[in-house]
């Protein structure tokens, strides 16, 4: 077991105590009774969480593809399972990405949040321990705890605090991730059952049949995929994210939706890369869907919310293309569009959640032309849509080149048909823009008394401090990924050429047949 | 013989028949719930004390181990739970409230001499025991809350009764074919006589039927929707759980009599499990009344119990010990909540849980739990029992089965989800908050408190039951 990992060398258990710290804070927040101590105090706990993640960065050993800060205990012997966790290369840029959105999200529902503040918070902090859980863990089945463990909290946060329509998006997207992760379920047991063993590394080590590989490989992905969301799944997201408050359609973008293309690099290509090999094709074809019709679906939209949920599953698309092109551009490319992702649209659901607490409308044509009013606010918003549709200069430029490069270089084609869709998202993006900058296209302007919003001219101010504190740390995020990309790529070096050596392997020795699911009854 | 062995009975009796002496005069409820609770208690301490004990008891016919004492440990604390959730017994009809405990402390002492009869007329005498006293508890509901608990109690008395006999039948096979009704005995023979004789087969079958029954399993399901509905809120809590206990105490007792192959019983048996699930389930989508809701949900969890019983191996029946504990804490909870939220002891729906979360926040959370903790998701005790369950039947190479079994989680996630939303986000009742007792906030936080501890720590009570596994068989 040791070769895949280095233990753990801080005097402390550095992992267990990012991801249980918020779980510990949700506790005491049961016990505060004001609201404004509450604000504080909750932002206080995700504070101190980034600050304590930032070991992983600066310690992180960087020429090695090993777990690292790995912990062991026994936990229940009785199925071989352990508690143990560690990070490598992969993993630790969604752990630092998911500590350090989650204070944002806090400050961004400072006054967005009118009721219940107490549970928000408490939900809040649940999430961040389950995110920060499914990324280290080790083992499937404490992956799984953590996995399922999520959809309560943020079924909550859509259900008690979203929009009109909560109740349908929260029980549609409870629904869709629950089907989805049950396969999941019984292909770790599977797996189990096979190999004796719940433990990630020596799982990914196992060799198995073609048959069985073809097995969990669409368990997994039947999972992962209506996580991430590709394309004939997204349903529930457009939904989740309407109608989600803007820390959830935060939460979602930024970090849940990160889970699935975990999962594919996580289980799907190492587990089973022939069966990978197998489905590239395929799943190549339905990313470019993604892309595509992502794209398109957000030109139409007129509720700038939607528009974004839109637009996440044409660059979700760009991160299932790059996983499934297997060149290490691809796959290099495919987790700096995760964290890239992460970041943008974060910071756009912010914008549009600033922009609602003022003018109570997510409809574009309300929100028009403010850019004589809202100087800071639309200058942000100007960056992050950039940013959005990969403009050199930002972090999505720099993914989205790598995940075409590796396109191109592999099939020309694909590589011209994902052009479309980077296309596609400028234009929606740039409509976007131009119609909440400046007059929309009718002629209305801002100052029109006939307008509908007519709420518009005297309740819109320019951002407060918080709102500008909140927008610059991932503006900052933006530009340092977008001009300065190497510390984040050389994080996942290692990683990622380690897992494409073992999908190499994996490829090149034939299975022994007797592995083949020793006797399948039914 | 020794007396200590047969202790937890003996304190039984004495609750029996102390109920029985003081129905004959006018008692007050606070005072029969506080010996009830008291004397219950009593049974709980006394049967973990014994725990240890082995032996055997009246002609072979009557066997102390690990297994029969660790359901009884069980079933104690299920009516000691049953007994406190109920106190105040307000469904029940005032001049009967002492006989209702004299028959629900009758019907848990035929429960608990079940798990450790080892013999088929005893394991049929203790079976009817603890029928017959539950018959007469049903109708005991006040009459103007319901107007359906007599149609439950013919009900449960004709399908009672039928099962019984096809039982009687069944175990008639048996003995002509073995010529024995000692079950150790019957295991040295049957296995081999089930790939020779198609009659052993029909035989046990209809032996087990008698327990289908009692868990509400497919075919032998369709007086559990009327029964819950029927029944007063404190009566179901306890035909919800208890019963089901025994009976997967006497299945795997009887189960692990057909030897670890696979064979027709086998394949029976996963269909009944299957079906059970499946109808289980999709009849709890449409329903309105959470006791009829819990009941099809106890048909779909029944099927989720036989999974680890059909597999046959050591972590199958592991499993379903394990099952059974936490489907009673996490029933019990769901309980609690229909109990507390019924004013008078009425049935309750899902408009009566709208706006429950500004009513009563501890009830609404204790609801939640429950209902996540049923629909399988972790770190609950429902969480961890399924994935024993599997483990256990995918080790066999059910893989379809399994398969079944998880879409069927999926689509039962469906109902659960609604009773948490009617709770949290119906719309807002302008009734009063519910005052709950400090004691029944007590009993509230320890049943949450143990479904989720036993299922992030499920090791203390797997080696127990791995110990009672291992004495089951001689």
């Amino acid at each position: 077991m040791e070769q895949y990992l280095i233990f753990n060398k801080f005097s402390y258990p550095i992992l267990s105590v990012v991801t249980f710290l918020p779980l510990a804070g949700a506790f005491f927040v049961l016990f505060i009774k004001n609201d404004r101590v509450l604000k504080y105090f909750g932002l206080l706990i995700t504070l101190i969480t980034t600050l304590l993640s930032l070991p992983l960065y600066t310690n992180f050993d960087l020429n090695t593809p090993k777990y690292q800060f790995v912990e062991i205990h026994k936990w229940f012997p009785f199925l071989n399972v352990d508690y143990i966790v560690g990070v490598d290369g992969i993993s630790v840029l969604l752990v630092l990405l998911t500590t350090f959105i989650m204070p944002l999200c806090i400050l961004c529902s400072w006054t967005y949040i009118k009721e219940r503040f107490k549970e928000f918070i408490f939900v809040i902090l649940l999430m961040e321990t389950s995110m920060i859980g499914v990324f280290i863990s080790l083992n499937t089945v404490l992956f799984f705890i953590f996995w399922e463990a999520m959809l309560v909290p943020m079924y909550l946060l859509i259900a008690v605090w979203g929009g009109p329509r909560k109740d349908y998006a929260s029980i549609k997207f409870f629904l869709y991730t629950l089907l989805g992760s049950v396969f999941l379920l019984v292909s770790i047991v599977a797996l189990y059952v096979t190999t004796g063993t719940f433990f990630i590394p020596e799982l990914m080590n196992h060799k198995y049949s073609f048959s069985y590989q073809m097995w969990i490989f669409m368990a997994f992905t039947l999972a992962f995929a209506i996580k991430i969301p590709m394309f004939p799944l997204h349903t529930w997201l457009p939904a989740a994210h309407v109608e989600a408050p803007t820390a959830g359609s935060v939460i979602l973008a930024s970090i849940l939706l990160k889970m699935g293309g975990y999962g594919f690099l996580r289980f799907c290509l190492p587990m089973a890369p022939q069966a990978t090999m197998f489905c590239m094709p395929a799943l190549i074809f339905v990313s470019l869907l993604s892309i595509i019709i992502g794209g398109y679906l957000a030109l139409g939209q007129n509720d700038i919310k939607k528009l974004i949920a839109y637009s996440s599953v044409g660059h979700m698309g760009f991160v299932t293309l790059g996983i499934f092109l297997l060149n290490s551009q691809g796959i290099k490319g495919a987790i700096l569009q995760m964290i890239n992702h992460g970041i943008t649209t974060g910071a756009l659901f912010i914008c549009v959640g600033i922009i609602y607490e003022r003018t109570h409308s997510r409809e574009i044509k309300n929100n028009s032309a403010l850019g004589m009013i809202m100087p800071w606010y639309v200058t942000f918003l100007a960056i992050f849509s950039l940013s959005s549709f990969a403009f050199p200069g930002t972090n999505s430029f720099v993914g989205e080149l790598l995940v075409l490069v590796s396109a191109f270089m592999k099939y020309k084609v694909v590589g011209f048909l994902s052009i479309i869709g980077a296309i596609l998202s400028a234009a929606y993006m740039l409509r976007l823009l131009q119609k909440m900058i400046w007059a929309d296209s009718t002629g209305h302007a801002h100052h029109d008394e006939h307008h509908e919003g007519d709420a518009h001219a005297h309740h819109l101010f320019d951002l407060n401090a918080r709102e500008i504190v909140t927008l610059a740390v991932l503006t900052f995020f933006v530009f340092w990924i977008g001009l300065y990309p190497t510390p984040v790529l050389k994080i996942m070096d290692s990683s990622v050429s380690h897992l494409l050596e073992q999908i190499a392997n994996g490829i090149k020795e034939v299975a022994p047949q007797s592995l083949h699911a020793a006797n399948i009854n039914f | 013989m020794q007396i200590s062995l047969f202790l937890p009975e003996l304190i039984l009796c004495l609750m029996v028949l102390f109920f029985f002496f003081v129905s004959l005069g006018k008692p007050k409820t606070k005072f029969l719930e506080n010996s009830a609770i008291l004397l219950s208690s009593l049974a709980v301490i006394v049967s973990v004390i014994t725990f240890k004990n082995e032996g055997m008891l009246f002609f072979d016919a009557y066997r102390i181990d690990a297994f029969s004492q660790v359901f009884k440990i069980i079933m104690t604390v299920g009516l000691l739970l049953v007994v406190y959730l109920g106190n105040n017994l307000k469904g029940i009809e005032l001049e009967l409230q002492a006989e209702y405990y004299f028959f629900l402390s009758l019907s848990v002492l035929g429960l608990i001499c079940m798990s450790s009869s080892v013999e088929l007329l005893t394991i049929l005498i203790s079976l009817e025991v603890s029928s017959f006293a539950l018959y007469v508890i049903i109708p005991f509901r006040k009459k103007q809350t319901s107007r359906s608990q007599m149609e439950a109690g013919i009900k449960y008395i004709l399908f009672g009764a039928a099962s019984t006999g096809i039982t009687l039948y069944g175990m008639s096979y048996v003995f002509g074919l073995t010529h024995t009704t000692y079950i150790t005995e019957l295991y040295k023979v049957i296995p081999a006589l089930l790939k020779t004789n198609t009659l052993i087969f029909i035989g046990m079958i209809m032996m087990l039927c008698g327990f289908f029954y009692k868990l509400a399993l497919f075919p032998m399901h369709f007086w559990a929707p009327d029964v819950y509905e029927g029944a007063a809120n404190e009566t179901t809590s306890f035909i919800a759980t208890l019963p089901k206990i025994g009976a997967v105490a006497l299945l795997i007792r009887l189960v692990s009599l057909s030897g670890i192959d696979i064979n027709q019983l086998t394949w029976i048996m996963a269909a009944i499990a299957v079906i059970s699930m499946t109808v289980g389930n999709l009849s709890a989508l449409v329903q309105n009344d959470i006791k009829r809701l819990l009941a099809y949900s106890s048909i779909a969890h029944a099927g989720y119990v036989m999974l680890g019983i059909f597999s046959g191996n050591d972590i199958g029946y592991i499993a379903s010990i394990y099952y059974i504990l936490g489907y009673l804490l996490m029933n019990l909870a769901c309980f609690f909540v229909v109990y507390h939220v019924s004013n008078e002891g009425e049935n309750v729906t899902f408009s009566s849980f709208a706006g429950l979360y500004k009513r009563s926040p501890f009830l609404s959370l204790t609801l939640a739990i429950g209902a996540f903790g049923l629909a399988g998701i972790p770190p609950t005790i429902g969480f961890t029992g399924k994935i024993l369950l599997f483990t256990a039947a995918i080790k066999k190479g059910f893989y379809g089965i399994v398969v079944l079994a998880v879409i069927n989680a999926g689509i039962s996630a469906f109902y659960y989800l609604k009773m948490v939303r009617a709770a949290y986000f119906g719309v807002d009742d302008a009734s009063s908050p519910i005052k709950l007792h400090f004691s029944a906030k007590i009993l509230g936080t320890i049943v949450i408190a143990t479904i989720i501890l036993f299922g992030v720590l499920p090791e203390r009570i797997i080696e127990v039951a791995k110990l009672a596994i291992s004495k089951i068989i001689l």
